[in-house]
């Protein structure tokens, strides 16, 4: 028997009621019908890409239980975070931790940065003692990479956006959780700093077991982590799999589009193709209760697409797509 | 077309001066995209807003020209962009210099269809009339890819992308000799985003003007820039073409900036980074600006700030290790 799923997302929901009033009302699915879910047996990398509203922040709400989805469900470890008893909280709250984009507006400014590490520690009993609790922040600066002069004793504002969110994987390496959830945590700190910040996010991986879904709209940055991949498309997985069959080989045309339209940074390798107008442009608000989401967006779209949403269909064990034309 | 002299904006505060563009030269080719290239606190927007007269107190403009003959030719017979009265610099303003500001698609009015905006613009700096000025907007919207409807449209009835073409579309409206564009195509989706800078490739052809883009992303000068300017620390740090800095860059800034960018194009390789963090405007590092973050620093590194130096023909390079550089590249 295969061991309990460290978290399952299953055919998970959300809707936003919009425009109530004099203006008539209507609704965005922002989120229809995901499911996928995580190994527990062996650490996961995931990435979610998709472009703006494509869903994959109101996904991580969910899994945070910041939200409760419209329909569907979030399972930890077989057990559905919303049946979670307090105590259950307290332990969800330190085994999946999050980053969030901004790495400026998630401090209190009037707090020294060592408070941010201070605080897990005492909520959570990590230490015993002051100085097992001085000795465990050392730590954790040095397992991302930060001179403990450098930021102990300093204010946010004193810090660089990339130091910033290195302090809050800081902050997560004390807490030693199963699942970090990192949402858009490079795409506001600058080119040359990225890369420490990934570099560290892989190495909790491979040195600690930490599973990690990354949410990102840069499919770059998704493929330098590997692992697994999941294509959103205005609320629905439109491919998935691993990352190097669906970034080689996407199947999905809007994969395809996506793929296409990633710049390589070499002069080189410059476009010679149009970019497909289609792609990129005609996007609905809301409405197109059934069929395919990026049919009327899509060069290869046929009768059959409008009528009914198309299944994932397993094309390897690495690799599904919701598209009719693989059928 | 602009011949940029030792520029220097200054912000004046309580804390002391912050000198985020600190002594710029370099010049612009006619009927060229030029990259102006850098991570944030560089002073790239700011250098371009002083080209365009837009810095107010408490930020100045300290020394420097901005020569363009060409542009100034016919409105006043100084060719200093900086020195001409704010009267004759608002001539050149839309006719002869466009400006696509950063998130400029988020500026269009509301309340008004596309059309009256760019008509709006038109009549304000050419002497047309409203008939020939409606039938000149159906041409730019052409011009971006856009279909003729759009002119009755408002703003909230476009995507993103759409927008943003329209932003160009009114840029172009009276035939600019210079565009500048800050950040084209940050925040947009990569689909939109490949639809924008194929629309400035072209727009440089079809008018025949020069284009100047500031971005921070590197791929996106791979994809549209002629030639390149790397910025650092309010100083310009290299320029180049944009197939010899790709394919070799000599300032070991530029190196670092290059090999730190992820590409799903290429074989997946541990990416390194530059250690450490920009420095701040208020005190900038003694010597070579970059040299705390350097893996190749020396003694004189620390004492002497490098001059920009024309290391081979077009090739400019402000590092006085420029050979030990180069090598790492073999």
């Amino acid at each position: 028997m295969p061991a309990t799923p460290l978290l399952e997302v299953d055919s998970l929901t959300q809707v936003f009621a919009i425009g109530r009033g004099i203006f008539g009302h209507g609704e965005i699915r922002a989120v229809d019908n995901v499911s996928f879910s995580l190994s527990g047996e062996r650490p996961t990398m995931l990435t979610m890409v998709g472009e703006s509203g494509s869903g994959k922040t109101t996904i991580a709400r969910c899994i945070l239980g910041l939200t409760a989805p419209t329909k569907g469900e979030v399972r930890y470890r077989g057990k559905n975070i919303a049946t979670f008893s307090g105590k259950e909280w307290q332990a969800y709250r330190k085994e999946v931790q999050v980053v969030f984009q901004d790495p400026y507006g998630t401090y209190n400014p009037v707090y020294k940065i060592d408070r941010v590490l201070q605080v897990p520690i005492r909520r959570f009993r990590l230490a015993r003692s002051r100085d097992e609790e001085e000795e465990k922040i050392l730590e954790a600066l040095r397992a991302v990479e930060l001179r403990p002069d450098d930021v102990l004793g300093r204010y946010p504002h004193q810090l660089s956006g990339g130091e910033r969110q290195r302090i809050m994987l800081a902050r997560i390496y004390l807490m030693h959780p199963q699942l970090i959830i990192a949402d858009e945590p490079v795409s506001m700190i600058d080119v040359s700093l990225r890369a420490a910040f990934l570099n560290i996010l892989l190495s909790f991986e491979q040195e600690y077991g930490m599973s990690c879904i990354f949410i990102t709209h840069d499919l770059a940055v998704g493929y330098y982590l590997g692992g697994r991949i999941i294509i959103l498309c205005q609320g629905t997985i439109v491919e998935s799999g691993d990352m190097d069959a669906v970034v080689h080989d996407p199947l999905h045309p809007y994969s395809q589009a996506l793929v296409a339209s990633v710049p390589p940074p070499d002069p080189r390798m410059r476009w010679s193709d149009e970019a497909d107008m289609r792609a990129g442009e005609l996007r609905r608000v809301s409405g197109l209760a059934q069929g395919c989401v990026f049919r009327d967006r899509c060069a290869r779209a046929m009768p059959r697409c409008a009528e009914s949403p198309p299944p994932m269909i397993k094309i390897s064990d690495q690799h599904e797509v919701a598209c009719y034309l693989y059928e | 077309m602009l011949e940029i002299r030792d520029v220097r904006v200054h912000y004046h505060s309580v804390r002391g001066d912050y000198r985020v563009v600190d002594g710029v030269s370099f010049s612009v080719h006619p009927n060229e995209i030029l990259g102006i290239a850098g991570e944030s606190g560089c002073g790239k927007s700011t250098l371009v807003e002083a080209l365009l007269r837009l810095i107010v107190p408490p930020g100045t403009v300290d020394t420097g020209q901005v020569l363009a003959p060409a542009l100034t030719a016919g409105t006043s017979d100084k060719s200093d962009l900086l020195s001409l009265s704010e009267e004759e610099f608002r001539q050149l303003r839309w006719k002869n210099i466009s400006y696509i500001p950063q998130g400029s698609m988020n500026a269009l009015n509301p309340v008004m269809k596309i059309e009256d905006q760019i008509i709006d613009a038109i009549l304000t700096h050419d002497t047309i009339t409203r008939a020939k000025a409606q039938r000149r907007v159906g041409e730019l919207l052409q011009t971006v890819g856009l279909s003729q409807h759009v002119a009755k449209l408002y703003p909230h009835e476009l995507s993103g992308g759409m927008k943003q073409r329209v932003a160009i579309a009114a840029s172009i409206a009276l035939q600019p000799d210079l565009i500048i564009a800050d950040e084209p195509t940050t925040a947009l989706d990569v689909t939109i985003q490949k639809m924008i800078l194929q629309t400035l490739k072209r727009l440089k052809q079809a008018l025949g003007c020069t284009i100047i883009v500031v971005s921070h992303d590197m791929p996106v000068h791979a994809q549209i820039a002629d030639r390149l300017v790397i910025m650092y620390a309010g100083r310009v740090m290299e320029i180049g073409s944009v197939y010899d800095i790709f394919g070799e860059p000599l300032h070991p800034y530029t190196r670092g900036l290059i090999a730190t960018i992820p590409s799903i194009a290429k074989e997946r390789k541990r990416l390194a980074g530059i250690p450490g963090a920009s420095p701040s405007p208020l005190a900038w590092p003694g010597g070579c600006r970059f040299h705390p973050r350097c893996s190749i620093a020396a003694t004189i590194c620390q004492n002497e700030e490098p001059e920009l130096r024309e290391v081979r023909p077009g090739r400019f390079v402000a590092c006085h290790l420029v050979e030990t550089a180069a090598s790492l590249n073999a």
